[in-house]
């Protein structure tokens, strides 16, 4: 029996972590990610959750602690944003390459200076390499949602990679919604305990994280791409198992009104949600558009993005991010990547927005739309690299 | 062992873990060493400062006199430098 409960994006996410009886928390507070251990926090106080709750003195040691709390076999899930993520940077390797099993809420905000607590993905996207699975979800239903089937993934024998759950920092987390939950039994038998792979066991001694120089390091991380190549058949599992549960079909990607469009726009998180709604206004002009969102970015979904730009004839990369002095933001280039890898001609250009926490608002996304329809007919792309929403 | 005998990444432990105890006795440091310590034996005046000192325990000790475990030497030359009779000498490494 599900109900709704009126949560924001924060709640939904401690929520969800709260059902999934997590053994270990350690977490720092940072905006705007504190209300998700702050409320996680009074769980534990209260007594309805049995977790060890470690109350650190710095992200670094947040993220420590996780490793050393998921290497004896716990469930542990943190949470930050922004320079606390770039202050867990070194170990978020650590964690991964130690096949962490790990869950973590980052509600994205940027990176100083100048300082700023507002929304952009530029913290998740400079440890975009750690070999993490990411996921960005648009709406705290999602973020509740995909917190659950972290877990399953996480965990798994078969993946043993951490996950970060990327919620948009203010625009969803603190942005109140009725959120569908379910019930503490269902979420159980959905994600079980925990069996841990590797054991600390004092009776057989093991040796983690030793030096491995020039003869063994090599291999060890081709291992772990391996094992982030080998996750997508445990996604697509999970997500099948939880559409059962909840009638929510979770993917790769989330493709809007792409059946016949000739120009579409590829976002991640919140912002998705206002392209669909420009779009589907669009539609009702009789301007052919649609929307892809890619709710796992690491591993990245290269056979479902392409597939879904089988038919336009253009595409709007939109970047919260920059990267200064590459040709692309982030996103836009894994795009022209894979496009170029599979000799796929079709024109893109990319939109850097909403850096800082800028609004992109409904008539931005509307010019954006009516710039890639523009180039679908006359096949020109006129600025590769725009910026939008800047003065 | 040359690179190719070595496991590649498919049979290696997972995560770069040692599944067994006591293993680093099979790591031969002695492969690090620039330079090897020389005891002279008939200087030195078994005092032991050098098998206190050593940081690897690389010094063996004998009846009355001590050695080097080579396989395990790195060659730092702490010993020579401890060394209060001047009974030992660090001499290139010529491979």
């Amino acid at each position: 029996m599900s109900r709704i409960l009126g949560l924001t994006g924060n709640g939904a996410v401690a929520y969800a972590v709260k059902q999934c009886e997590v053994d270990v928390v350690a977490a720092y507070p940072i905006t705007p990610q504190t209300l998700i251990v702050e409320e996680f926090s009074e769980f534990v106080h209260n007594g309805e959750v049995h977790t060890e709750f470690v109350c650190v003195e710095s992200e670094h040691s947040a993220m420590s602690a996780c490793v050393g709390a998921s290497l004896t076999g716990a469930r542990v899930f943190t949470a930050t944003a922004s320079q606390g993520l770039a202050l867990m940077h070194e170990i978020l390797y650590i964690a991964s390459t130690l096949r962490c099993p790990i869950v973590m809420g980052v509600v994205n905000r940027t990176l100083s200076a100048p300082i700023n607590i507002h929304c952009d993905h530029s913290d998740m996207m400079g440890s975009r390499d750690c070999g993490w699975i990411q996921v960005y979800v648009e709406n705290a239903q999602e973020a509740y949602d995909w917190v659950l089937q972290a877990f399953r993934i996480a965990e798994s024998p078969e993946v043993l990679l951490p996950v970060t759950v990327n919620l948009d920092g203010f625009i969803l987390s603190h942005s109140l919604e009725g959120v569908e939950v379910l019930d503490d039994e269902e979420v159980r038998s959905f994600v079980s305990t925990r069996k841990p792979v590797i054991t600390i066991d004092p009776n057989k001694p093991i040796t983690v994280g030793p030096i491995c120089f020039t003869d063994f390091y090599f291999e060890t991380k081709r291992q772990h791409v391996e094992a982030m190549n080998q996750s997508p058949k445990t996604i697509n599992e999970v997500n099948g198992e939880f559409a059962e549960l909840t009638g929510r079909r979770y993917n790769f990607i989330e493709t809007y009104m792409m059946e016949d469009a000739e120009a579409a726009i590829i976002c991640l998180g919140s912002t998705a949600g206002t392209a669909k709604a420009v779009a589907k206004r669009m539609r009702g002009r009789g301007k052919k558009v649609g929307v892809i969102k890619p709710w796992v970015y690491r591993p990245f979904p290269a056979e479902q993005i392409l597939k879904s730009v089988e038919n336009i004839g253009s595409l709007a990369v939109l970047d919260r991010a920059c990267s200064v002095g590459a040709p692309y933001g982030p996103l836009c280039s894994d795009i022209a990547a894979v496009l170029y890898k599979e000799n796929v001609k079709l024109n893109i250009f990319n939109v850097i927005y909403g850096l800082g926490g800028r609004d992109i608002t409904p008539l931005d996304i509307e010019a954006i739309f009516n710039e890639a329809l523009e180039v679908a007919e006359t096949g020109v792309v006129k600025e590769p690299l725009k910026f939008v929403g800047v003065r | 062992m040359s690179e190719e005998q070595k496991p590649g990444w498919r049979s290696i432990p997972i995560a770069g873990i040692i599944t067994e105890p006591g293993s680093a006795m099979k790591y031969k440091t002695g492969d690090w060493r620039a330079y090897r310590p020389i005891i002279d034996e008939e200087k030195c005046v078994n005092c032991l400062l050098c098998w206190i000192y050593c940081p690897d325990a690389a010094i063996k000790r004998g009846e009355e006199k001590v050695s080097v475990d080579y396989e395990y030497c790195k060659g730092c030359g702490i010993c020579a430098n401890e060394c209060p009779v001047g009974a030992i000498k660090m001499v290139e490494e010529r491979r």
